[in-house]
């Protein structure tokens, strides 16, 4: 029976299960700056019940502020924004903690280095450019993830910034299961061998599970063919061909409409894939993390190595033991469901025995202090679907003389959204410069130097001074909104960097790597690498 | 809408970035965007707004409508709050929980945003005329019921007027953006009713929901959600728990004995996985939600509002799909318009059947056809100049009369060939005209010349029609 809190987060407890909320609820997040897109952030991060979060911003809420930011209002006038946006946002979620910083960024930071330190995330929404890089150099020492958001009229950018993001539950729209089909373990060939398909009678013929069939029929075509399963696009049709003559008959000799055997038809083609190791997972496996273990290593990549000693062991991953539902009588599906189950549970058992031997050569004692049976569990149920996912850091960003492919390819594109990133950089280093939005006063004034801003960021990347008509053009853009947030653009903007950062708590789904802008004006998102 | 409201300054200080946007052209406005300051000054004070739904999606919308500066709203939903709400309906507070959904959501956004002027209506959309709906501009709809949307895009497009040549009045056209969430999932659409694709064109982009079958339900269950159908479907009418009530899902009692008993039934077939939170989901087909996403697809439904409202930026053509479950992916296209269409093509669908086809196969044509997908429609024609009801569903005593309909043959009906049966179902607030056509039968036309008469025959068709047709 649910507790007032599960039945309170019910809906996205089915999302992330128990263990992700858990995550959720011992998360700190700081932000700063309490903008509109930054607002919005926080809201999408305290309805679902993170631990607690900090605002700094000591600005004063003035009368402009008040028209696009939901948790500034005019009571507030006079007020930091800290202050009335704390306030406001913490009536959203009676169990989550939230704090105003009395002072600025600045004050904060020269009173305590380390003072970002202490959160989980560091959310930075219009943070000045060197200000940004000196708190991210700290932040990627200390393995904090760092989020850079803002909007600017019509245009929203996020960016990711983490050293290793190790995630263990990438929920896939779509993965195929691990039949082993091609490498069946014994404990499943000697269930196969108790099945005789002839001998059933028709009702039970038509409920044989189709992953039965295929197994049987395989053999039947290895036997047939030199011991080879069918491989190429040509033979695996001729299998499934040889797969629906085994149908049965009715007294005019035309094959019965079995529903078993339909489906077994139908997955042919994805089903007989050997599909030992996948690629992502090998990388994974073979990355110095995983090999060079110490006794600070993440859990993770003591699983990791534990897993490696299982593959090199079985020569394939541990296997998952979940089946998609088949047409069949309950008796057998259940059955041939337990065979693939236990065998789930002993490999498992051995991963864990691993885990305990990876532990020892390291030195230490594995206990669930270290890691869960739990955790284990899971890891041992995702292995074929581990993903882990690096960006690059600020530093090197701001400080590369050539961008990624992504960015150096918009420039021959004039529709591409990743100019826009070009842009906001530009009119990022016009703050710098200028101490103010490009365009708040004049847009014929502020262009020029904004387009400066741009050809020298431009330049110090190698990329030709060719004119570009579609960066000039997103230029006067920038410079037209001359600072403003839209509403719905902040908005939409939050809710996208609240999942990202949800994924970055919870360690579930694979997160935007490295950054995503949001074109309104289309409307467009694209996901690049800076 | 209050008479004595005060019209709202363009000019106040709160509005200066919807001025920034809205004041000076740039390189990716529409050509006849024309920057001025009755645009943001009709936005506050005359344009005229309806959001259809005040849970995930509608609170959302109502905030970023009005911080956009489109103040003049009202919002209906027929919900009262419940406490799974709160995860993201946020403005809801545990006290309010019970009260009516559109109220508190009404209440809260006037307080907070000054100048808002939203006005809630407690009701079903059905109950609201065609009066109520021509009073707006934009409806905005953020329901989680397909039927719902099926509804208001019929009434909207119910409201089209055309001139006297046959061309398209655009003062009657009611621009529609919809927006639905499921998890990390999502979808806007800009109907331009008349011009535009509709919600029934592209009909077949929902499918049917999809039912476990009865057999496997009945004698063969495999998988927990098996057991919990079994339970709801026989278990509860045979032994009757609660003394003849029906299963309420948000009763914790009752989800509480259907999981018990569900258990059992899985303990006996040897089947994992029964637990409460399951049971739940399956008994009231919950859909996980979150705040993110829902805040995802309402900022982009009322930016594509303000884009309508204001000129600015040519509005999205006309449906994007959005999903963050790995990085961030979306994608926008221009769904086409259906010259089929039963709600917006005019033209009455024609039906194929035989003669001696029964009604019911008709009725199940219209309820499983994926382009047509109605629930439970009730038909009428005319018979020899009279009306003649085939078959009603939604009055008791004269769907018991014509029930026996259901299994007499079209031609036993005394459909003819070419006839006109019109439809009234919950999916549309108008009625829909198709054309029955008999797929076996010989084309004879009996054409009264003045000469005298002539009948025309195909000989390569089989079957001989009788003269009385």
């Amino acid at each position: 029976m649910p507790n007032e809190k599960e039945k309170k987060y019910d809906r996205q407890l089915r999302l992330w299960g128990n263990h992700g909320q858990q995550a959720l609820e011992d998360s700190q997040i700081c932000l700063l700056n309490a903008t509109a897109t930054g607002t919005e952030i926080m809201k999408n991060l305290v309805l679902p019940g993170i631990g607690g979060f900090t605002i700094v911003d000591n600005d004063v809420v003035s009368m402009q502020d008040v028209g696009n930011n939901f948790f500034l209002t005019e009571d507030f006038i006079g007020s930091t924004k800290a202050q009335a946006a704390t306030k406001l946002l913490k009536e959203l979620n009676p169990d989550v903690k939230g704090v105003a910083a009395e002072e600025s960024l600045a004050t904060l930071l020269e009173k305590d280095p380390e003072y970002l330190c202490k959160f989980s995330i560091v959310i930075a929404c219009d943070v000045e450019e060197d200000t940004l890089l000196s708190l991210s150099n700290k932040l990627w020492e200390k393995n904090i993830p760092l989020m850079v958001c803002i909007s600017y009229g019509a245009i929203g950018y996020m960016r990711l910034v983490f050293k290793e993001m190790c995630v263990v539950e990438t929920h896939p729209d779509n993965y195929f299961e691990d039949f082993r089909l091609l490498n069946p373990f014994p404990e499943l060939c000697e269930y196969l061998k108790t099945i005789d398909i002839d001998a059933l009678d028709s009702k039970g013929h038509s409920h044989v599970p189709y992953l039965v069939l295929l197994h049987k029929y395989l053999e039947e075509w290895k036997e047939q063919n030199g011991g080879e399963p069918p491989k190429v696009y040509k033979e695996k049709k001729k299998f499934a061909a040889f797969l629906m003559s085994k149908r049965r008959k009715n007294d005019k000799g035309a094959c019965l409409d079995e529903e078993n055997f339909e489906e077994a038809y139908k997955s042919v083609n994805t089903a007989l894939v050997d599909v030992a190791v996948p690629r992502d997972v090998k990388e994974i496996l073979e990355h110095e993390n995983c090999t060079n273990l110490n006794s600070d290593s993440k859990p993770f990549w003591v699983l990791c190595q534990a897993l490696k000693r299982f593959v090199d062991e079985h020569q394939t991953l541990p296997l998952s033991g979940s089946l998609p539902d088949m047409f069949s009588d309950s008796a057998s599906y259940i059955k041939l469901q337990n065979v693939y189950q236990n065998k789930a549970k002993q490999d498992m058992i051995c991963l864990m025995d691993n885990v305990s031997k990876v532990y020892a050569d390291l030195g230490c004692i594995y206990d669930n202090g270290r890691m869960s049976e739990a955790e284990i569990k899971r890891f041992c149920r995702n292995s074929r679907l581990l993903k882990v996912v690096r960006t690059k850091s600020l530093e090197v960003e701001y400080r590369q003389t050539a961008p990624s492919d992504d960015v150096t390819q918009s420039f021959h594109d004039n529709t591409s959204d990743i100019l826009w990133y070009v842009a906001l950089r530009a009119a990022q280093k016009f703050r710098k410069e200028q101490r103010r939005f490009p365009g708040i006063e004049t847009l014929e004034g502020d262009l020029k130097p904004l387009k400066d801003c741009s050809e020298k960021l431009v330049g110090s990347w190698g990329v030709p001074q060719v004119q570009l008509a579609a960066l000039d053009d997103r230029l006067h853009e920038i410079c037209r909104y001359g600072g403003a947030e839209l509403h719905a653009i902040a908005s939409f903007l939050g809710g996208v960097a609240a999942q990202e950062a949800i994924k970055l708590l919870t360690h579930q789904y694979v997160p935007v790597v490295d950054a995503l802008i949001y074109d309104g004006i289309k409307p467009s998102t694209t996901a690049f690498r800076v | 809408m209050c008479d004595t409201e005060e019209r709202h300054d363009p000019n106040q200080s709160r509005w200066s970035h919807l001025r920034n946007i809205l004041g000076r052209r740039g390189m990716f406005n529409q050509e006849d965007f024309i920057p001025d300051e009755s645009i943001l000054d009709c936005m506050l004070n005359d344009l005229k707004i309806l959001v259809i739904g005040a849970g995930g999606l509608g609170c959302e919308l109502l905030k970023d409508l009005t911080l956009s500066g489109l103040l003049n709203i009202h919002v209906i939903d027929m919900d009262t709050i419940d406490l799974s709400n709160l995860n993201r309906q946020f403005l809801f507070r545990q006290s309010d929980i019970g009260k009516p959904k559109a109220e508190v959501a009404a209440a809260f956004i006037n307080q907070r945003v000054p100048g808002a002027n939203v006005k809630p209506h407690f009701t079903k959309i059905q109950e609201k005329d065609d009066d109520f709906y021509r009073d707006f501009h934009i409806v905005v709809c953020g329901v989680d019921s397909i039927l719902a949307r099926r509804w208001i895009n019929g009434m909207l497009l119910s409201l089209l007027e055309y001139d006297s040549d046959g061309k398209l009045d655009q003062s009657s056209v009611r621009i529609l953006v919809d927006g639905g969430t499921e998890g990390f999932k999502g979808n806007v659409r800009v109907i331009t009713p008349g011009m535009s694709a509709c919600l029934e064109c592209t009909l077949d982009l929902y499918p049917p929901q999809v039912n476990y079958p009865m057999c496997t339900i009945a004698h063969t269950p495999r998988q927990p959600e098996h057991c919990v159908e079994y339970i709801k479907m026989f278990l509860w009418e045979k032994e009757d728990p609660f003394g003849g009530l029906p299963i309420d899902g948000d009763n914790t009692q009752h989800i509480e004995w259907i999981f018990n008993s569900a258990q059992a039934r899985a303990r006996e077939y040897g089947i994992q996985g029964v637990t409460y939170r399951l049971t739940q989901g399956v008994i009231k087909r919950i859909i996980p939600a979150v705040a993110s996403t829902n805040a995802v697809i309402a900022a982009a439904c009322v930016n594509e509002v303000f884009k309508c409202a204001t000129q600015c930026y040519t509005p999205m053509n006309n449906y994007m799909v959005f999903n963050d479950v790995n990085g961030v992916y979306s994608y926008t296209f221009a769904a086409e318009r259906n010259s089929r269409c039963l709600v917006c093509s005019q033209q009455p669908r024609t039906l194929n059947f035989t003669t001696d086809a029964q009604l019911r196969q008709l009725i199940d044509h219209l309820q499983q056809d994926p382009t047509l997908q109605m629930k439970n429609p009730s038909l009428t024609t005319m018979i020899g100049g009279k009306n003649k009801t085939l078959y009603m569903t939604n009055i008791p005593s004269i769907e018991q009369a014509t029930r026996p309909n259901l299994s007499k043959t079209l031609q036993d009906l005394g459909l003819e060939d070419g006839c006109e049966v019109v439809c009234a179902d919950i999916t549309n607030p108008s009625a829909m005209r198709f054309i029955l056509h008999f797929t076996n039968i010989i084309i004879t036309r009996k054409r009264k010349l003045e000469a005298g008469e002539e009948i025309i025959e195909s000989r390569k068709r089989v079957l001989l029609l009788s003269e009385t047709l």
